[in-house]
């Protein structure tokens, strides 16, 4: 009498994805370095603060002119110009590097996908219009855009939420600190072209499936339409994207940093120390070299990551 | 063919136009102009330096000004390099960055394709492997870092080549491998994506069937269609080049175009900024249109009516 049916439990796409991501051994490899300075970059100063008394603002009150001294085993990466632990400022100059990743590919996925989902739903004249600013901001140089983003919103004009983000997350009035986060939404805003063009062209070929018609058919709003129906099932190719959107934002910020128009002192990014580095390179070698090979560490892995969730997530597309 | 590339030329003239005026508009959003700085300006001084340069015009009739002179492809005096024309300036400062630029860019060529090539023939191989981890590493090293090793090993350690400034042939070498790098990792592996997707396609299978040795199929079959992504990519690559590379030209110290843009926008240098944005989205969009051609005689489908 028991019909007993075996439960099978699929796999669902996202542990189909995982599992190849697995098995790519160059991925993995990505994946746990950047675990590896994901942590070390947030408890790392702490640690080394609790272990040596250095931090990355602490200036030695010793009567040595000469301050820049080479790696030692006090200073595993030696020190700066002014004599501060460059293991210190490098994990503290992680921090706002890392931080440029995640938060300006998050302003830039915000940006892209609604502008792409929108206009790729709407179609027509609208869609055209949308698609063709998006050629034009293409054509304008990106950095003009940061410099005047950043000149009409800094200083006094900081907008009220930017603030208040930044107070948020490391401490009130910190007027420096404020400046930076304006720098992650400049660089976000700059960043999302290429992605509303691969989310509009997803919803160009979504949006004449029957679940459309069908959410059209049961009353859902246009709103709803696009991003309760339309946006989720764009995901895969979004997540490919975004992941390489990381690391060249991080570029980008490290290259705004080397101009001087990215992340000023007393804060650091990994970008900005480099830059700090090359003035010295012919008698402080160090000073470019750590935090430069830091970066490029990371950023090594975080394109090998982003290649081995690109071939995860899309099997076809993937390069034999 | 004739007809459309005529219509392409001819579309160049409103989008650079298009282009102009976005620009203009970004640099009158941000506050601020050329001539403030510290030291507030007597009023009087203020309104003569507003007079002079047609500041104390309405904007439509600024924005009317500035489109007809650039129509006319005249940009005026910068505001920062009292008397020299933006012309002048672009035409001093371009043959440094073009000069670096085109070397980088067939150095990268040379490169890139050989990499892609043995990778994708050899897939799987330690070449596969060894090639792509390097092109990697070629996207992955800011070259503000790359640059400054280079010259600590080559430069200041062997003495092989001068660290920086223009003159002869050895002061060439370290700009063009720096700004060559990611431009090589780029073409290596689309160079590779490309030659695998061809070589497992319907015409190669053709080719060999007929009994073409594997050279002839591999250099005039495969590498044709191979390389297409490569050649969408050289369009805006060489233009970003040409522009020079700001970083490269900081390293080395070469008075390039990149600098020079850069320090327009910082020195609200409103002609000369526009003089640099128009030039380079019409070399683009030049540079787009030969890519465009460029198809139909590679790829024998392409056809443009």
């Amino acid at each position: 009498m028991a019909n007993e049916v075996e439960i099978v439990k699929g796999a669902s796409l996202w542990q189909d994805a995982w599992k190849r991501l697995l098995k790519n051994k160059l991925a993995v490899f990505g994946l746990v370095v950047m675990a590896i300075m994901a942590f070390a970059v947030i408890f790392g100063p702490m640690i080394l603060y609790w272990a040596t008394g250095f931090t990355a603002d602490g200036i030695p009150e010793n009567g040595d002119l000469i301050k820049s001294f080479p790696p030692s085993l006090l200073h595993p990466m030696g020190t700066d110009e002014a004599g501060r632990d460059l293991l210190a400022r490098v994990l503290q100059g992680g921090r706002i590097s890392l931080m440029v990743g995640v938060i300006s590919t998050f302003v830039s996925l915000i940006v892209g996908v609604s502008y792409g989902a929108i206009a790729g739903y709407i179609g027509g004249k609208i869609d055209n219009v949308m698609m063709r600013i998006v050629d034009m901001i293409y054509a304008i140089p990106y950095i003009l855009i940061v410099i005047v983003l950043l000149s009409v919103f800094g200083g006094q004009n900081t907008p009220g939420w930017i603030q208040y983000l930044s107070e948020t997350f490391g401490g009130a009035g910190n007027q420096g600190l404020s400046q930076i986060f304006l720098l992650f939404f400049a660089l976000g805003l700059v960043s999302w072209l290429t992605m509303a063009r691969v989310v509009r062209g997803q919803v160009l070929s979504l949006k004449n499936q029957e679940f459309v018609l069908a959410a059209k058919a049961t009353g859902v709003s246009t709103f709803g339409i696009i991003f309760r129906h339309l946006v989720p099932n764009t995901l895969g190719p979004v997540i490919v994207y975004a992941t390489l959107t990381v690391p060249s934002v991080m570029l980008t910020e490290a290259f705004l940093s080397y101009l001087g128009l990215g992340v000023q002192a007393p804060f650091a990014s990994w970008g900005s120390l480099a830059s700090d580095g090359v003035k010295n390179i012919a008698i402080f070698p160090w000073q470019l070299l750590f935090p430069g090979l830091t970066m490029a560490l990371t950023l090594f892995s975080l394109n090998f990551l982003g290649d081995g969730i690109r071939d995860a997530l899309d099997p076809q597309t993937r390069k034999f | 063919m004739l007809s459309f590339i005529l219509r392409r030329l001819l579309i160049i003239i409103p989008m650079a136009l298009l282009v102009v005026t976005l620009t203009w508009g970004l640099i009158r959003i941000a506050p601020g102009n050329f001539y403030s700085s510290e030291k507030k300006l007597p009023p009087a001084i203020e309104e003569n330096i507003r007079k002079k340069y047609g500041l104390d015009k309405p904007w439509y009739q600024q924005y009317g000004i500035m489109i007809f002179n650039v129509v006319k492809l005249d940009f005026g005096n910068s505001l920062k390099y009292q008397g020299q024309s933006v012309n002048e300036i672009i035409g001093r400062h371009l043959p440094y960055s073009a000069t670096i630029g085109i070397l980088a860019y067939l150095l990268a060529l040379v490169v890139g394709l050989s990499a892609g090539i043995i990778a994708a023939l050899k897939q799987n191989s330690i070449w596969d492997y060894g090639s792509m981890a390097l092109a990697m590493l070629g996207l992955s090293v800011p070259n503000f870092v790359f640059g400054p090793i280079l010259v600590l090993f080559f430069a200041l350690g062997l003495y092989w080549f001068p660290p920086a400034r223009w003159g002869g042939f050895g002061n060439v070498v370290l700009p063009v491998i720096t700004l060559s790098a990611i431009y090589a990792a780029y073409i290596a592996r689309l160079t590779r994506a490309g030659m695998l997707e061809v070589m497992r396609s319907d015409y190669i299978r053709t080719a060999r069937a007929k009994g073409l040795d594997e050279k002839t199929v591999l250099i005039k079959h495969a590498l044709r269609g191979g390389i297409i992504p490569v050649v969408s990519f050289t369009g805006p690559a060489l233009a970003g080049l040409l522009a020079g590379t700001v970083v490269v030209e900081r390293v080395f110290a070469i008075p390039g175009l990149g600098n020079i843009f850069i320090q327009s926008v910082l020195n609200r240098d409103e002609p000369l900024t526009l003089g640099i944005v128009a030039f380079l989205s019409i070399l683009i969009m030049i540079f787009n249109l030969a890519v465009d051609i460029s198809y139909g005689f590679l790829d024998p489908r392409i056809r443009y009516e």
